[in-house]
């Protein structure tokens, strides 16, 4: 009994441990992005990076994504007659919660697994003790600007993967179920606030964007430098990277939207 | 003689497993030291040490008069300017070619125009052979040419310290005279202090000025390269001249065999 109470012990206090070492790390990544305005180059290839390659993923998930919710909000409303409510629940659904979200699931697998490998690899072949060596703060150099990537490109690729998800959720409801293309359009402007929703989506989808980045990185700089280590801060990122996604999701829209 | 690193009663530990306990050691300025001992005995953990990579728990290490680990992160990256380590691994970055490894250090700290990096760049490749490899990428090398790329880079800053990790392991025997021979000309014509971790025993006699050899986590004995070879201890003749039998064991410390077999004696 005393052992497993000294274990639970230990297992907490290692917890807290990391999590300290991990705000600790947030701040030093911060004080390293003033600097980056000084080398733009080096965002750029982290944003094309972690950005660019990460468009084929999500907007082909907008595509099904919007497609399947055109499918079945139209089955359900049509059951009583508001087929023409089609545009708002494709629009808020959308807008609100899953570009966002889905935005941000996508991306801690794709682009938040590949910054942990990457940096944790770089720690195993010991390229920022090198670099550390070098009078260069691998922090600053590496870390901060792939992370103000992740930030920047998060937003980004949740627009468009909501602007997507919308397109494909018409051509199936306008194109091939028989709604009115130009009720759809007119029911998304006059339904759809553009501070409320859209803009609430979006800074939902930058705090995702700090948080699955920040874990990404983190995970990567304080790996065990063995393959295994890699592996399991990989795995790692994108479970605890998607249940903070899911978890803050909640919080963010009971204090954008209420209802609590 | 003035001492260049010095390390008072310096205590480190890797979990449970004690690295260092009271480790005292001076390196003098401007001579190629090695530092010598059976593997797993902290060779590298010392170098990383100096380097600021570790800290020690206990005790000093002291870098041209400064204490390493009191220093604050600007004025350990100023110290660092004036180091360059040949890691064991070599280090480079996977990502870059041959080039841009080499001129790194040189884009980081200093702002000399391109044509310039390049020759500069050039000229430490020269110097290790490899100028030829300028363009390739680091997966298109051998472990020795990468080690010699990491070597070029090493010396990119001309820096004061250069630290090598086990820097002939892996290389030919006319890459392995060449490095030799660079390190020993590096030394002598720069004036720079050289610090050498190795197990190759007759390549790093022939260049160091001065030797000490580690074990249990303290220097066992220090000397010249001559005294070193007429010392009488059984120990360092053993570690010297590779012999499997005397008093440094072979088997890691643990229960005998017959125990884990579950063999009964008599």
């Amino acid at each position: 009994m005393v052992n497993l109470l000294a274990n639970v012990g230990v297992w907490w206090l290692e917890i807290l441990q990391r999590v300290g070492r991990g705000f600790l790390f947030f701040i030093q990544i911060l004080t390293g992005l003033p600097a980056l305005l000084m080398r733009p180059g080096l965002l750029i290839k982290e944003l094309y990076s972690v950005g660019v390659l990460s468009l084929t993923i999500i907007l082909v998930s907008g595509l099904f994504v919007g497609m399947v919710l055109g499918l079945q909000f139209f089955m359900t409303l049509s059951r009583f007659g508001a087929e023409s409510a089609l545009s708002v629940t494709v629009n808020l659904t959308l807008l609100r919660e899953l570009g966002p979200v889905v935005t941000a699931l996508l991306f801690a697998g794709r682009a938040g697994s590949a910054l942990t490998a990457e940096i944790g690899l770089m720690k195993t072949t010991e390229q920022l003790s090198g670099m550390e060596m070098m009078a260069v703060d691998p922090v600053h150099r590496v870390i901060a600007p792939r992370f103000l990537a992740s930030v920047i490109a998060m937003p980004l690729l949740a627009v468009l993967f909501s602007v997507v998800g919308i397109l494909s959720a018409w051509f199936i409801g306008a194109g091939l179920l028989g709604v009115d293309s130009g009720s759809f359009w007119a029911q998304m402007q006059t339904s759809v606030d553009w501070y409320n929703d859209a803009m609430n989506g979006i800074y939902k989808s930058i705090v995702f964007g700090i948080v699955v980045a920040w874990i990404a990185v983190f995970e990567g700089y304080d790996t065990i430098p063995t393959s295994e280590g890699v592996g399991r801060a990989t795995t790692r990122t994108v479970v605890n990277g998607s249940l903070a996604v899911l978890a803050l999701d909640f919080i963010l829209t009971s204090l954008m939207f209420g209802g609590i | 003689m003035e001492e260049y690193i010095v390390f008072d009663d310096v205590h480190f530990s890797r979990g449970q497993r004690k690295i260092f306990n009271g480790m005292n050691l001076a390196v003098p300025k401007g001579k190629t030291t090695a530092i010598m001992g059976p593997s797993g005995t902290g060779k590298t953990t010392l170098l990383k040490l100096i380097g600021g990579l570790l800290m020690p728990e206990q005790g000093t290490v002291h870098v041209d008069g400064k204490s390493v680990g009191q220093l604050g992160h600007d004025d350990l990256f100023t110290l660092r300017k004036s180091m360059g380590m040949l890691f064991q691994s070599g280090a480079l970055l996977t990502d870059e070619s041959v080039y841009e490894n080499v001129a790194y250090p040189l884009r980081e700290h200093t702002k000399l125009p391109e044509p310039m990096l390049r020759d500069l760049v050039s000229m430490k490749l020269e110097a290790v052979g490899l100028r030829g490899a300028i363009d390739m990428m680091p997966s298109e090398l051998s472990g020795g040419m990468a080690r010699r790329v990491a070597l070029a880079r090493s010396i990119a800053l001309d820096p004061d310290l250069i630290m090598y990790d086990e820097p002939f392991t892996g290389l030919d025997p006319i890459t392995m005279s060449t490095v030799v021979t660079l390190i020993k000309k590096l030394n002598d014509a720069l004036g720079i202090t050289s610090l050498m971790v190795s197990h190759d025993v007759a390549e790093t006699l022939s260049i160091a000025d001065y030797c000490h050899i580690i074990s249990d986590g303290k220097v066992v004995v220090s000397g010249t390269p001559d005294e070193l070879q007429q010392s009488d201890s059984e120990w360092v003749q053993q570690f010297l001249q590779g012999r499997p039998d005397g008093p440094a064991p072979f088997h890691y410390p643990t229960a005998p065999i017959a125990e884990d077999l579950g063999v009964k004696h008599g």
